[in-house]
Formats: structure tokens, C-alpha cells, sequence
């Protein structure tokens, strides 16, 4: 009896995603109905805009990259049972290191420079996680707090930075060198001239480290270990505290190279920000869509990405406003978090004896 | 014969598994009907079919000799039936009575009358004899008396057949004899009682008849005074049963494990163990027996430096161990069986298999170089579920999905495959039935027997008495007593666990 438990809810795990985002598709068709637009014009706009050329793939894939690294960050950190909102704050700083390293360093081989660049993003992302992570294992402070906090510490440390130290004409910084760069004129090419670069390389290897952090190491045991049971895992002589830290400061890693996608990749700079880019607080989605596993994310990320992406040829094509593919996004998210009640319901059925 | 409850020929299936098959209870009124059955045999789900939580395949529920339907609760309470649940549903921060009367409020004038739900909760619990205080907040009153506010709870909605969902797991022996005294007082008051229990003392001291379920079916239904433990015992697990162990006598040698002077404080930093002494022999089990909340806990968690000693010291075959970190302690060859197994024993939601290595995960062969060897941390999970008789569909099933026998028999397999010096178990067999206990008690005689060290430490007289070579009572954080089980009673350790000086050899009745 309590077997079978396990193995609805190993079902419900793949089930609840996916009845998520059809039922977000859904509930944004009925919006559409009423605010007086076609949704299948609609949605078949949104569809070719994600697929229908190798432009549009391109841009797709190009928006996923960032996106799976922060969606790791955060689903890394929860494994441990920790909240890693500071993601946003992470990535930024990560962003201004790659930018930094791709402005220094004259001449350097693109093999060198490119991995300096990013593991300097990844560094920067990690000693910014170090604080709440020390925060919390040494003084209990609820990582929730200093780490929304330290989004905005980012925020404005890294804009004082750019004004002080690296200001180019147009509020941002220079173009970072050549040998630092993800852009690759054969990418852009052969998709149309999409603004694709190698990040997705950088992102899947992510995901694969993930995976293997995770579910292959010592380390990764002892953070599982920890997330699901700290007292168990305390008296199995692992480290609590040690492991809080670590895990933030590999979340930070992962957000700080969501970072250097974005300045090593993208855009190859960084602007004076007015504010956050989002793309660390759409991680969260991204990890809750994807139930923190390595691969969900990746998915998770193909479907935001394909969904923003779509999202401009529906509005040219269709006239619907892109705000429209935000309202499913959250749709789709609240449906994952509202899965309790979908757990509800299929146990009043299965109740009753009629499943 | 008129029944107040008849459950007639229940069937409940879940996918893929059978829980009631066939099963008849007939409850008279006014008789307290014991409902026996092994951990996972099916009593609760029953019990939640009589009380509408689940609808049954088959068969038919007459109450006051008219066939019902029962749907959900709400009609349960209507038909007069109330639940004591195991886990108490009562809301921490409010009053005893303001639990009493949620969800049923007297009002007066859209307002709840407190002042009438005050009367007439004290009405109630003088009626039955519950002593509480109406006005107490649940928070701060003990688990007995929670226990008493559940009763009254069912007793406010009108309920005159009550559930009692093993109530006694949770009790000190002071509170059962109060609980037992209660459920007799109800029965005289005209309540009809079933009582969910693995307990055979109980069935045999309180109960009239018993139905006994053996893995979803029912065996039968006996009048308690025409049969005995061992016959009911056998009915449960379906063989012959020992209750005492059979075991040579012990052969100490070296000391294993010297506490001196320990001082340790609890949460609050108040010294919890108060300047204690024990040692434990190689090759005996000392038991020690105590009112729980006399520093048992504290005592655990500072030798396997899960708690800072405050002075004194804990040495290990000569060996200081006091203040070690955890591994290392464990390292230096202590192996634990933890009082909580859900908090402290496993990671319910790892695997059987990763629990099996949950202190040896980073040790070859279990790991090279900080990569995990999975198949042979599953291998080595394969062979310990099969000595151990472990019940799991397969080592790759979560720990959660376990019943609690078979989750205690796997951190028993754990902790003495690791073959420690000293194994400390607390509370070993704790909610465990017959079968489970007798299985846990001889692996503990066989460690003995292998010439190691064994602390037990227990809330039940029972299991102390059966199974230990020495018996250390504590109380109030110190050792007051050394006694031999063959030279002492139940009785003599139940005055000397609350405080009582010893007489002298002799003077023992």
C-alpha cells in the first residue's frame, strides 16, 4: 500500500509538469478568448515562432542558455533544502567578472581565455552565494532574506563598478576581446543570423555536472543526505554546516556562469543595469517546472525559452501582445505549485475506487 | 445477539495489493474489543473504512443492527463513532478547551460562548473521571493528557463507540494504568471501546474479546479469557512466538565502555545527565531502565558526539573518546540504533541501499576517490536485506515506503554489520510487533555473544528485565542503582526509576 504511494508519486512527478503546462496553454487560450483574440491564430503564431525557422531556433536555444544554468543554480541548492533566491545577484556579478576577464588579457588564445572567463564568472558567483551560505550554517540567518538582499548589494556594487572603473560611451562597458568570446560568426550562419553562441555548450556541460555532482559523488550524497534529513545526516557524522555553504557556493557557481553567457555570449559587454534582468528569478520557474533534476531543467528551459521566443511572432503575426505568453508562463507555474491540489483530487478519486 | 457495530466480510483493495480480505468484527455493547494484528497487518485500514475514509469492495457495516453507508467521517460522528487518534489532532496553541468544542462551537449571538464550552467540557470529563484542565493550553500539558483531551473531543461530539488507534505507544507506564482506568470507566458508562493494539499485556488486561488480522485477513475472534498471550501471539504472526529469550549466561571480560563523572546539559542548559558513572563490559548488555526525560537522550547523543559533555568523561576500550565529532566516534567503533529512527536512522527518502551505507559511503569499497561505486553499495545492500530478513521489494526502494519493522531492522543491519566495539540501542523495538521484537532482541544476544558491548537503553521494564545481563536504573541524570534482572522485580525497579533508595541485599521482596 504505502509502495504504491511511492510509485503515484514518481508517476506525479512527470505528470504534474506536463498537465501544468497544458493546462496553462489552456487557461491562456480561454484569456485570449475573452480579450478577443483567436487563440489557435494565436498559438499557431507562437508554435512557428519557435520552430519554423532556423532563425527562430537559433534565438530559441540562444534564450535557454542563461536559463538552464540559472534554473540549476536554483535546483541545485534545493536538493540541499536551501532557497536560492539570490540567483538574480549571482548571475549579475558573474556577468561583470567574464566581462572584466574578456576585457583584459590582450592576445590571449580563445582556449585560455574563454574557460578563464567563465570560471572567473563562476568564481565571483560563488563568493557572492558564500555569504548567505555562511549566514545560514553559522548564525541561522534564513537564506531567503540575505540572499534577496545581496541581489540588490549586486545590483548596485556592480553599476557603481561599470561607472567607475570600465565606462565606454553608451552607459556599459567595451566590447570584450575577440579571444573571450562565445559569438561564433558559424552559428550565426547557419541559423539566419540569430544572436546564437557556444553557451549552449557551456550550459549542457552545466547540466551534465549537475547530474553527476549530484548523483555520483561523495559530495553530492552528503548534500542529498543533508537536504533530506539533517539530524540523520549529523548523526552519520556529516558535516551540516560545511554542506549548507557548498551547496550555496555551487548554486552561485552555476548562476555566476549563467552570467558569462550573457557577457561572454550575447552581448560581449555589460550595460549600467536599471534593473535586474529576471532571467535568475525565471530560474526558479525553471527549477520548480523542471523538479530540480538536471535534465527536467534543460526541458524546462527549452519551454520558457521556445515560449518568450514564440511569444514576438505571435504579437507581429497575430497581434496578440507578448504579455499574454507571460500570463501562461505564470499559469504554468502556478499550476506546478498548485500540485497539491492535483494530489488532492487524485486521492479523493482513488478513494472512491474509481481510478 | 445485538451488536452495536458489525462489520460484516470487509474487502479493501489498493492497486495492486489486497489490505482487508474477508474480515468480520462484532462489537457488543458496553465490551472493550481488542483489534490485533503485526505492523502492516491491516488494522488501520479497517478502522479508517469504519470511519469513512475509505469506501470497502466488499461487504456490509451494520450499526445498532441497521445496515449503513458510510461516506466520509462526518457520518461516522453522526452514527456515534469517535477516533483517539495515535498522532493527537490538536492544535498546539490553543486551550484545552477551545480544542475540544473546534469545529462544533456553542454560540451565543455569533460569538463562541466560551463560559458554556468551559461548563460543559467539565461536565464531561467529571462524568468519565478525564482530569484536565479545561483552560491549560495544549502546549504545556503532557502527552497523557493530550491523550485525554482527544478522548474528550470524541466524547463532545456524542460519539458512545470509541476508536482508540493504539494508545498507548506514546504513554509512560504511570499514564497506560490511568488510560486503562479511563477506557474502564467508559465501558461502565455505557461506551463500547475497540482498542487497535500490537500490545498483548493489554489485550489481556483490559479487553473482553480480541479479532486478530494476519496480513489483510481475518483470523478470528477469541474471548479474552478463555486463551493466553502465546496463543494470541501465534494467531498475530501465524507461529509459535518466544517471549523470553533464551540465552547462556553472560561472560564479561574488559571494560568497553567508562563513564565518569559525565556532565551533560540539554537544550535548555540545564544538566540533564548530573555527574554519572557506567560501564559496560565486553560481552554483556547492560540495560538501562528509566522514566524517559531522566537524561537517557542526553546521555546517547553525548557518548556518540552528537552533544558537547560539559565535564567528565566517556573512554572507549582506555581510549578518550568525550567530545570526538561523530565520525569519528563512529569510526572508533560505536554503532547506534537511534531512539527516533525517522530523525536520526535514516533518510527516508534516500534508497534501502543508500541507507545501508550512510556511514561508510566514503570508504572504499563504497567509494574511489569521492565518485560513489553504486553497484556495490547495492550489492553489499542486496546481501545485508537478505541476513537480515529485511521486507522490501527491492534495494532501490525508498526507506519511507518501509513499515517500521523493517526500517529498524535495516539500521540494525547497518549498525552491527559495521561489527562496532559498543552498540548502543535505544528503544529498540519501539512500536514493533512480536515477530519484529523477538528478532531484534536475539540479534542483540548474538552480538553479546560475539564478545561485544551492548547498551540498551528502554522505557519498557519488559525488554529491560528480559533482556539484559545488568540493569543500570536511572533517574534525575545519575546512576542510583546496579541491579541483576534474576535478582529484582518489575516492581522494585518501577520504585527505584522514581526515585526511591534501594534496601539493602536482602530486604528485596
Amino acid at each position: 500500500m504505502k509502495l504504491l504511494k511511492g510509485k503515484w508519486a514518481s508517476i506525479a512527478l512527470t505528470a504534474v509538469p506536463l498537465l501544468s503546462v497544458a493546462l496553462g496553454l489552456l487557461v491562456g487560450g480561454i484569456i485570449m478568448l475573452v480579450s478577443g483574440y483567436n487563440p489557435i491564430v494565436a498559438y499557431a503564431a507562437l508554435f512557428n515562432g519557435i520552430f519554423s525557422n532556423t532563425y527562430v531556433l537559433g534565438e530559441t536555444v540562444r534564450q535557454m542558455t542563461p536559463l538552464i544554468l540559472s534554473g540549476l543554480a536554483v535546483a541545485f541548492a534545493f536538493r540541499t533544502g536551501l532557497f536560492n533566491i539570490g540567483v538574480e545577484g549571482q548571475l549579475l556579478v558573474g556577468w561583470l567578472a567574464s566581462v572584466y576577464i574578456g576585457l583584459q588579457f590582450e592576445g590571449l588564445s580563445p582556449i585560455v581565455h574563454i574557460p578563464l572567463a567563465i570560471i572567473a564568472a563562476a568564481l565571483a558567483g560563488a563568493i557572492w552565494a558564500f555569504v548567505p551560505g555562511f549566514l545560514k550554517a553559522k548564525y541561522q540567518v534564513h537564506e531567503v532574506i540575505t540572499t534577496i538582499m545581496m541581489n540588490y548589494v549586486a545590483l548596485h556594487v556592480v553599476n557603481a563598478i561599470i561607472r567607475t572603473y570600465l565606462l565606454a560611451p553608451g552607459e556599459r562597458t567595451d566590447q570584450i576581446n575577440a579571444s573571450a568570446s562565445l559569438q561564433s560568426p558559424f552559428l550565426e550562419s547557419i541559423t539566419d543570423f540569430s544572436r546564437l553562441h557556444y553557451g549552449f555548450v557551456v550550459a549542457i556541460i552545466g547540466a551534465i555536472i549537475m547530474w553527476f555532482l549530484l548523483w555520483k559523488t561523495t559530495t553530492g550524497y552528503e548534500l542529498r543526505s543533508v537536504g533530506f534529513n539533517k539530524y540523520a545526516s549529523e548523526y552519520a557524522g556529516i558535516n551540516v554546516q560545511r554542506n549548507i555553504v557548498l551547496s550555496m557556493v555551487i548554486s552561485g557557481a552555476f548562476a555566476g556562469a549563467a552570467g558569462a553567457m550573457e557577457g561572454l555570449g550575447t552581448y560581449g559587454y555589460m550595460t549600467v543595469m536599471a534593473d535586474f534582468t529576471g532571467v535568475g528569478f525565471d530560474g526558479i520557474a525553471v527549477a520548480l517546472l523542471g523538479a530540480n533534476g538536471a535534465l527536467g531543467v534543460v526541458l524546462a528551459s527549452a519551454l520558457f525559452g521556445g515560449l518568450k521566443i514564440g511569444a514576438l511572432n505571435m504579437q507581429s503575426v497575430a497581434q496578440v501582445p507578448t504579455q499574454l505568453v507571460e500570463i501562461v508562463i505564470a499559469m504554468i507555474i502556478f499550476f506546478v505549485a498548485s500540485s497539491y491540489l492535483i494530489h488532492w483530487i487524485s486521492n479523493r478519486v482513488s478513494k472512491r475506487g474509481k481510478i | 445477539m445485538e451488536y452495536v457495530i458489525e462489520m460484516r466480510n470487509i474487502r479493501k483493495e489498493f492497486p495492486g495489493i489486497v489490505a482487508n480480505d474477508n474480515i468480520t468484527l462484532q462489537l457488543r455493547k458496553g465490551e472493550i474489543h481488542a483489534l490485533l494484528g503485526e505492523n502492516g497487518a491491516g488494522k488501520s485500514t479497517l478502522m479508517n473504512v469504519l470511519f469513512g475514509l475509505y469506501q470497502p469492495e466488499k461487504g456490509e457495516i451494520h450499526v445498532r443492527g441497521k445496515k449503513v453507508n458510510i461516506t466520509d467521517p462526518n457520518v461516522a460522528n453522526e452514527l456515534g463513532i469517535g477516533m483517539v487518534h495515535q498522532h493527537f489532532m490538536l492544535v498546539e496553541k490553543f486551550t484545552v478547551t477551545e480544542n475540544i468544542i473546534l469545529g462544533n462551537e456553542p454560540t451565543a449571538k455569533g460569538q463562541v460562548d466560551v463560559k458554556k464550552a468551559a461548563k460543559d467540557v467539565e461536565a464531561i470529563s467529571k462524568q468519565y473521571g478525564l482530569s484536565v484542565d479545561p483552560n491549560a493550553k495544549i502546549e504545556d500539558i503532557s502527552v497523557g493528557m493530550q491523550q485525554r483531551v482527544e478522548i474528550l473531543k470524541t466524547l463532545y461530539r456524542g460519539a458512545d463507540i470509541l476508536i482508540f488507534d493504539e494508545p498507548t505507544a506514546v504513554l509512560t507506564p504511570q499514564e497506560i494504568k490511568e488510560l486503562i482506568a479511563i477506557m474502564k470507566k467508559l465501558i461502565s458508562e455505557g461506551k463500547s471501546i475497540i482498542l487497535i493494539t500490537h500490545k498483548l499485556k493489554e489485550i489481556m488486561e483490559v479487553s473482553d474479546r480480541c479479532t486478530v488480522i494476519r496480513r489483510g485477513v481475518g483470523i478470528g475472534t477469541v474471548d479474552v479469557a478463555d486463551t493466553n498471550q502465546d496463543e494470541l501471539a501465534s494467531m498475530m504472526v501465524g507461529r509459535e512466538v518466544n517471549f523470553s529469550i533464551q540465552k547462556k549466561p553472560s561472560e564479561p571480560s574488559n571494560e568497553t565502555l567508562e563513564i565518569s563523572s559525565l556532565v551533560v546539559e540539554d537544550a535548555r542548559k540545564v544538566p540533564a545527565v548530573n555527574g554519572m558513572n557506567l560501564s559496560v563490559r565486553a560481552g554483556e548488555i547492560v540495560g538501562v531502565a528509566g522514566v524517559d526525560g531522566n537524561g537517557q537522550s542526553e546521555l546517547i547523543e553525548a557518548i556518540t558526539g552528537l552533544r558537547k559533555a560539559k565535564s567528565g568523561s566517556i573512554k572507549l576500550n582506555g581510549k578518550d573518546v568525550t567530545n570526538w565529532k561523530p565520525r569519528r566516534v563512529t569510526e572508533s567503533g560505536i554503532g547506534h540504533i537511534p531512539q527516533d529512527r525517522h530523525k536520526h536512522g535514516l533518510v527516508l527518502d534516500f534508497s534501502i541501499g543508500e541507507n545501508m551505507v550512510l556511514q561508510t559511503y566514503y570508504k572504499r569499497p563504497f567509494s574511489r576517490n569521492g565518485i560513489l561505486n553504486f553497484s556495490t553499495i547495492m550489492d553489499k545492500a542486496k546481501s545485508l536485506i537478505k541476513e537480515y530478513d529485511v521486507r522490501t521489494p527491492s534495494e532501490m526502494t525508498p526507506a519511507r515506503a518501509l513499515s517500521g519493522g523493517n526500517q529498524q531492522k535495516a539500521i540494525i543491519a547497518r549498525e552491527i554489520d559495521r561489527s562496532p566495539n559498543l552498540l548502543i540501542a535505544a528503544q529498540p523495538t519501539r512500536g514493533l510487533d512480536v515477530g519484529a521484537i523477538e528478532f531484534i532482541h536475539s540479534k542483540l544476544v548474538e552480538e553479546r555473544d560475539k564478545g561485544k558491548a551492548v547498551l540498551l537503553i528502554s522505557f519498557e521494564l519488559e525488554e529491560i528485565m528480559n533482556v539484559s545481563d545488568r540493569i543500570a536504573v536511572i533517574y534525575e541524570g545519575k546512576i542510583v542503582a546496579i541491579v541483576k534482572p534474576e535478582e529484582t522485580t518489575e516492581q522494585e525497579l518501577g520504585l527505584l526509576m522514581a526515585g526511591a533508595k534501594r534496601k539493602k541485599a536482602g530486604e528485596t521482596t
